[in-house]
This record gives structure tokens, sequence and C-alpha cells, in this order.
């Protein structure tokens, strides 16, 4: 099937304006007899239940959590970019455009990359007026960082809270849209399949999950902004119950996955301690922008931290890419990291961790803050002391949630981090319009594929959720939903939906039915350790093609052998976990197909039969320029749909921080 | 920091659904490591129960960081247990010794009825916030985020109490269960910026009515919500809101 990606004509810069200028539009007594169902309640789906509510639409939101207040977004520490400039560095749409292709290693689409950079303003602008509060400066206004990856601050923030601060934003507006009768909000309700009625999406089966019944919901179009699929991997930075069951049921029934195995480790989260660890947890990517990350010298080095003497550290970022340092990009940061550890150099007890030191930021800090107060010699422990209290202004909460973890006080000892799967830039695979490849059927924010090509920089992920859901979805939804006023809601006893119910419900049945010797969570984690171990942070093709087979044979064990307790008419944990397991084994093996396909490396997909010299990641632009785009074709098997990319602005090169 | 092993014993209330009586139900889990979250032990637990052909036991959790808010165990007479500012997720064995008995219950308060076992029934919540806990800002309004410049410490006092995590922990340790701390907090985050000000009064009004509704207990200031709220949200909320509330139903003109 040959892929339009929809991409409007015109000069890069006009696009989107030409887009929005000749859109069809549905007049407002039309858009009252239109529904809506949105999947997901995160930023994407939050701000796009709210939006299209707000424009008159009858809009359906489910998520599985008690409240949308709790979509996983809340999670999101560090911040959202944006390019309003504000700190006079240079920064523009066409930068925010330009560090966002590139730092996707050029896999990204241009045209969707400029839009987000486009629109990136008005979403602060937009969450400023909701009441978001965001850091200030004394003089009252915004206040700014800057993240990995980049050399402006652009970076918005509230503490390491930004997410939650975004999310409450966006669910107060729901909240709002609800009290105003314009949205009805499943809580605590499971999308398990969408409902197709010649050839369009039009509506979904749910499960309340408190009851278990199946539910049939008709939407003239339905919205996936059900997030992304890190928990394949059984230990991420994801929220227990993150999962890939929307997505995935859309794949089934004919939306293409796009890029799977583009994945995303994130450098900074705290090692695992041991077997029981059931999630693993971010510390934000802005401690890099004052944290220096190293490793012994020596090898299998294991003296205490501040035992070790400065000439006896390796700054390992600083000393293989000094113009970028310790904020280079996510993706060679935990590539380095692995890289050390791999070659004895890791600390701690695992000795899978290097150091993120604050020493060097705290005596900083604690000289400027001497020199505001006139004192230009002051006593060490005075400087120490000032230096930590500007630290816990600005990282307070992350130092706190360190502690709580690890019971290791990160003012006195420096942190100790590994890499861990953190965001997922693959997922439905999307035209311009946030359409998948079936009609009526849209996907948002993480659940998508577009916009972050193989790697994503820090602090675009809030920005994409909020982009699509606010400020793309309301004019694009338009230009498809203009053509079915005509459509009258269709009653829920049409055979579509008995037949879409059936088979929820038989698949229900067959899973209750195994009653055999392994729970579902034992599943869940050889799952994770084939992913990590074989389609992780460095792939092979002899690994991939093993990973394949064991997880073929995973699925089968599966099917024969899961033990689920309790009966599928109550509230039943284990039962919904279960399906959600099913679904990630067979994603799983979809993304080590793909990673097996994409012999090069690129981005957070690093192919180890394809590296420089010194080590960095390949990229092969004559063969692999391209988003793979699979198409389910029944039970393991898929065919691979290429979307060519064109760069006509960004011109592709190896990306270097050095 | 050392780590070590323990042997416990749980009493964990046990309810089918939200019409059943429950009962507490006695538990022994061994092995137990210090460095494991108080969840990763209950993970062991269910995968024991589950092992023993029972049911596990049913609790709300998500992100596990301590920022959802979803989790809400009273242990030991104690919403989100022993440490102070924390979460029951973020709570680590190492708070507890070899030989415990550790008492586990749900959120016990008439407007969070037991669904199952530990799991509660929050979405009071959200009707408060339905009936004003937002700015009527419809998207696209807005002008430049910097064309308002907001007081610093009016902004991050706004954040304080923004950071409200919604867990209800404050409701369930008052002896009125009442959701004062919770409700002022929004309130007063609204109330402290420029953009709130035009739905001050009806927001402070709407919002203490439905809390009223929903069957929420009274504040007597015993200040228990401030000293059990995992995000250490002040009680000056909670007068902020009460000055507010007078204000705006002396000033109010419906």
């Amino acid at each position: 099937m040959a892929l339009d990606s929809k991409i409007p004509a015109g000069e890069m810069k006009e696009k989107w304006n030409d887009y929005k200028g000749h859109v069809k539009l549905v007049n407002p007594a039309n858009k009252r007899k239109l529904e809506v169902i949105v999947i997901g309640t995160g930023l994407a789906g939050a701000s796009a239940a709210a939006a299209l509510g707000e424009m008159g639409y009858q809009v359906k939101a489910f998520c599985f959590q008690d409240s949308p207040r709790r979509a996983h977004s809340i999670a999101a520490q560090g911040g959202i970019n944006a390019a309003k400039n504000y700190q006079n560095d240079g920064d523009s749409v066409f930068r925010l455009f330009y560090d966002t292709v590139k730092g996707g290693d050029y896999r990204a689409r241009e045209g969707n990359v400029h839009r987000l950079a486009e629109v990136s303003a008005a979403i602060i602008d937009q969450c400023v007026a909701q009441g978001v509060p965001f850091a200030r400066e004394y003089g009252g206004l915004l206040s700014n960082r800057s993240f990995g990856g980049t050399q402006v601050q652009r970076t918005f923030y509230a503490a390491g809270q930004t997410g939650q601060q975004l999310l409450l934003g966006a669910y107060s507006a729901l909240e709002r849209q609800v009290a105003l009768g314009n949205v009805t909000m499943y809580s605590r309700h499971e999308m398990l399949d969408v409902v197709m009625i010649d050839g369009k999406a039009r509506g979904i089966i749910a499960r309340d999950l408190v009851n278990g019944k199946l539910e049939r919901h008709f939407g003239h179009a339905v919205l996936l902004c059900s997030g992304g699929y890190g928990n394949v991997f059984y230990l991420s930075t994801n929220a227990m119950g993150s999962n890939v069951t929307a997505a995935w049921k859309a794949h089934k029934k004919g939306a293409f996955f796009g890029n799977p195995c583009f994945t995303q480790i994130h450098p900074t989260c705290i090692p695992v301690s041991g077997d029981h660890q059931s999630k693993l947890t971010l510390m934000s990517e802005s401690l890099r922008n004052d944290g220096r990350i190293w490793v012994p010298k020596q090898a299998n080095d294991s003296r205490k931290a501040t035992d070790i003497p400065e000439e006896e550290r390796d700054y390992y970022l600083e000393r293989r890419y000094p113009a970028f340092g310790n904020l280079v990009p996510r993706d060679v940061a935990s590539r380095a990291a692995k890289e050390r550890c791999d070659a004895g150099f890791g600390v701690g007890t695992t000795k899978m961790a290097v150091y993120l030191d604050f020493a060097d930021a705290i005596k900083r800090y604690g000289k400027i803050e001497a020199g505001k107060s006139g004192n230009h010699s002051p006593a060490e422990a005075d400087v120490i002391a000032m230096g930590k209290k500007v630290v816990a202004e600005k990282y307070g909460n992350l130092f706190e949630m360190y502690e709580k973890i690890t019971g290791e006080n990160p003012y006195e000892l420096p942190m100790r981090i590994y890499p861990a799967v953190h965001y997922t830039m693959g997922g439905l695979w999307v035209d311009y319009e946030l359409q998948t490849t079936v009609p009526g059927l849209y996907a948002l924010g993480e659940a998508n594929f577009s916009d972050h090509g193989a790697n994503r920089l820090g602090a675009s992920a809030l920005m994409q959720g909020l982009a699509d859901g606010y400020f793309v979805i309301p004019y694009t939804l338009g230009n498809y939903l203009a053509d079915e006023i005509r459509t009258a809601a269709i009653n829920t006893d049409h055979p579509a939906f008995a037949d879409a119910e059936k088979a929820v419900n038989d698949r229900i049945n067959q899973l209750m039915n195994i009653k055999g010797n392994e729970s579902v969570e034992s599943f869940h984690k050889r799952l994770g350790k084939i992913m990590w171990d074989k389609c992780g942070m460095a792939r092979n093709a002899q690994g991939l093609t093993q990973a394949i087979a064991e997880i073929q044979r995973l699925k089968k064990e599966f099917w024969s052998n899961v033990k689920i307790p309790g009966d599928k008419n109550e509230m039943n944990t284990e039962l919904d976990k279960a399906g959600r397991v099913a679904d990630f084994i067979e994603l799983g093996e979809l993304m080590c197909i793909d990673a097996l396909n994409r012999n090069e490396s690129c981005g957070g997909h690093f192919r180890e039969e394809s590296q420089t010299e010194d080590g960095e990641a390949k990229r092969d632009d004559d063969n692999y320029s391209y988003v793979a785009a699979w198409e389910y074709k029944g039970d393991s098997s898929w065919e691979l749909n290429k979307e060519p990319l064109e760069f006509e602005i960004v011109k592709p090169t190896q990306r270097s921080y050095k | 920091m050392e780590h070590y092993h323990m042997n416990l014993t749980l009493k964990v209330w046990r309810q089918k659904n939200s019409q059943a009586s429950g009962n507490f139900d006695t538990h022994s889990v061994k092995n137990i490591s210090s460095e494991m979250s108080f969840l990763e032990m209950f993970d062991v637990l269910n995968e024991q129960l589950i092992e023993s052909g029972k049911e596990p036991i049913a609790f709300d959790h998500d992100c596990r960081e301590g920022i959802c808010g979803a989790c809400s165990m009273y242990i030991d007479g104690q919403p989100h247990g022993p440490w102070q500012k924390n979460t029951t997720c973020q709570l680590h064995m190492r708070a507890f010794k070899d030989g415990d008995t550790i008492v586990v219950e749900p959120w016990r308060s008439k407007a969070f009825p037991v669904i199952k076992d530990l799991v509660v029934d929050r979405g009071a919540f959200d009707r408060i916030i339905q009936a004003g806990g937002y700015i009527s800002v419809n998207t696209g309004n807005a002008v430049d985020a910097n064309a308002l410049p907001i007081d610093k410490k009016k902004a991050d006092d706004a954040f304080d109490a923004a950071s409200c995590i919604g867990c209800g922990a404050c409701v369930a340790t008052c002896k009125n269960g009442s959701a004062m701390l919770f409700v002022s907090a929004k309130v007063s985050q609204l109330a402290l910026l420029p953009q709130g000000e035009p739905e001050r009064q009806s927001r402070v009004l709407n919002m203490v009515a439905q809390m009223d509704k929903e069957g929420f207990g009274n504040c007597t200031n015993t200040y228990a919500c401030e000293a059990e709220c995992p995000k250490g949200i002040s009680v000056a909320n909670i007068a902020r809101m009460n000055r507010e509330y007078l204000g705006a139903s002396l000033g109010s003109e419906d």
C-alpha cells in the first residue's frame, strides 16, 4: 500500500498556515451532532478532549485509572520546550525545528516537526492562561533552562513537576467540559477493540474495570491518546498500568505501526537494585545541567566515590564530547554509560551504574552566593552550605526522591545512575492530519510515531502531546468530520458492534480458561528480559533473530500456561494485566522484526554492525531513510510498507556533538 | 546503607466489593529486602497468593514515583505509612524490621466508598474540580505568556498549592473526613494568580458547595491533614479558603 503522508505542498514555513486556511470546517450546529471518542487522558488525550468539547463536539473520554488526572504524563519532570526566545539567545521556530529533526537523527518528517515548532509558543500561552504555575524570575516573568541536545534555553518548567502541572491544567479544562456536558468521562475503563463499519472506525468496545462488563460506544471518530509502550521491557520509567493495548487493537484492525523499534533509553535513572524491582525511576535530565557524570579511571575500583581523587576520575562525556559535554542527547549519553560499564568501569554493588556528581555545582553556586553578599574569601564550609541551598531550590524534590529510594544523600555522595527505558518514539503511523491508515482513527501524543524520529530530545514529549491535542487535532479532525455530518449516530445494536463485543468476550474467556501454573507477572518479566538483552541499548542480527524465536515460544507458553485467579465479572487486576501482557508479547516480536530489518544505527536504535571506528552510531541514509510502517497480516505475520523521508531543509549529516 | 532481609506478618483488609462486608486477613511474607518499596513487598505477597490459588489483593497504584496520587494504603494507622511527606509507593522496607506486624487498610471515609480490598472510589474529588477548579479559558484565547508578570512569591505559593496529587490522604486521616486541604489547595492556587481573578468568588462558593454535597466533614483545625500530606500542602491554604469564602459570601451578587 502506498502511504500518503498528506504533507501540504508549498514552502515549509507556510504549510501549516496554508493547511489551516483551506481545511474543511464543520459548522457549530453540526458539531453538536458529531460524537468523538478519546482514549487516554494524558496530555494528548485531556487536551484533545477539552479542546474538542470547547468546540461543541460530543466527546466521550476513557481512562483506565480512577481519575483522568493520574495519566502518566503527570510524572514528566524536566520541562516543555517552546520557541519563545524569551532569553534572547537566538532561539526561533526554525532552530527548534532544526534541533528536533537533527536530534531525531533524521528519521522524522520535516513537515510535522515544523508544525510542532510553530505551535509550541501558543502552548505556553494557553497553559499560563489556565493557571499553570511555571517557574518565574524575580521580575515576575517566566524562567527557562537548557536541556540536553540544544544550545539555547527554551525549556519552561515547574520545579521537577512540569508534567504534573501541565496535566492538571489540561485535566481542569477537561473537567470544565465535563461540567458543561460536552464531555462524558469514563474512568476505570479500558478500550479492548475498535469497531469498524464500512472501512471506518465507528466506535469501541470498552471494559468497565470495576464490574467487568463490556460496553459498546459509538463515535464518528476515535482518537487514540494512549501513550507509549515502554513497559514491553517490563522495567521502565512508565507507570505500572501504561500499556500498548489500545494501539495494538487498532493495529490489528488495520492501523500500521511505525518504527516500533525506536525506543528511548534515558541516561539518568536510578539503577536496578534487585530482582524484586517493579519499575525504574527517572532522575530528570535537567540534572545534567549541573551534575557531572564520571566513573573511576581504574577498572573495578571499589573505593567510595568521595575517596577517589579528582585526577583518577574519568568525566567521559566531557572527554568524548567537548562541545556538548554532559548535555549530549539522551541516546549518546546512554550508550556512553553502557560502554563504560561493559568495559568494567561501572560503580556501585552491581557495577552497572555511573556517578552523577553535584560537588562542583555546589561549590560553584556557593561561591556565587558568597560573592553576592560581598564575601570574596569565604570559608569552604560556608560555600558548601550556601551551594547546597541553591541546588536544593533547583532540584530539591528530585534529591528527596533519590534519597527515599536509595537511602543515600545525594548532597554528600554522588548519585548512582544508569540508563533505563523511558519513551517510545515509534507508534501508530499517522499522516499530517494525525490519522492512522484506518479512516476515522487518529493517534496523538506518544501513541503515534511522528515527530521525534529515532531519538526524542528532552522536554519535547510534553510539547508534542499538547500540540497534538490543543492545536492540531481541532483543525485536522474537522477535515474528516465535515464529510460525516450526514452520518447519524449508529445504533450499537449494529452487527459490527455485536461481533466486536463477542470477539472481546471470547478472548477474555480464553484467558480465564487457561488455568495454568505461571503468573502474568512472571511472563511479563521473561518478556522484558528478552527485550532488554536483545532489543535494548545495543542490537545485532544474531540476538534479534534469537529474540524472535524466544518470543514466539513465550507466546505459546503464555496461552497455554498463564494463571489468572478470580472472576471476569468483577474487578480483576490480574485479568487486566494478562490482556496487556498478551499484547506486549506480540508487540515485542514486531519490535525485534523491525530492529532486525533496520540494519543501520540511528538515534536510540544502535545496531552493533553499523558503527564508526570510535563507536558512534552510523546511519545508512541510502538504504534506510524511510519510516517502516508495518501492516498486520495475521498471527506473527507483518508486511513492511515504506514511507520515504525527504529532507528539503535540514540536510542529513552525521550527527556530531563533539 | 546497610541492606537486610526480614520476615513480616501482614494484616490486610479484604473486601470482595462495595456491597460485601470486609475482614482482615493475615499473611506472612519471608525474606523481604530492605531495598524493596512497600508496593514491591505487596507484589511479592500477591505472587504468593496467586501461587497458592488465592485472589491477589487489589490496590490502586500506577506511577510508583510519588506523583500520580493513585496509591492509597492506610498503614499501621497512618495514610501512606510511617514516613513523613511520602506516598505509599515511595515508602521503602527499610522503614520496617524483622518480625514486624503491619496492618494495612483502605482509606476510610464516607465520601470514599470501598470498591474492593484496598481500592476506594475518589470520584468525589473529580466532581469538586468540575464545580469550579479551573479557569474558564477556551483553547486559543490566551495572550502572550509574559504579557502579565506575576509576583514570584505569589507564583511560588500557587505552585506549592498546585503540587497536591489528589490522593485523599488528608481526608483519610481527618477525624471528620474533611476535604478542606484538597479543596483549599486548588482554591488557593487559582486565587493567587491574576488569571484566576474573574471567577474567584463563584469558584470558592461552588467548590465548597460540592464538597459539602459529597458528604465530606468539616474542618476543626486538628491539622492532621497537613501532617500526613505526602506533598506537605500547608493548612495556610485552608485559612486562605475560609477568607475567600467569607469574602465571596458577603460580596457575592448571586
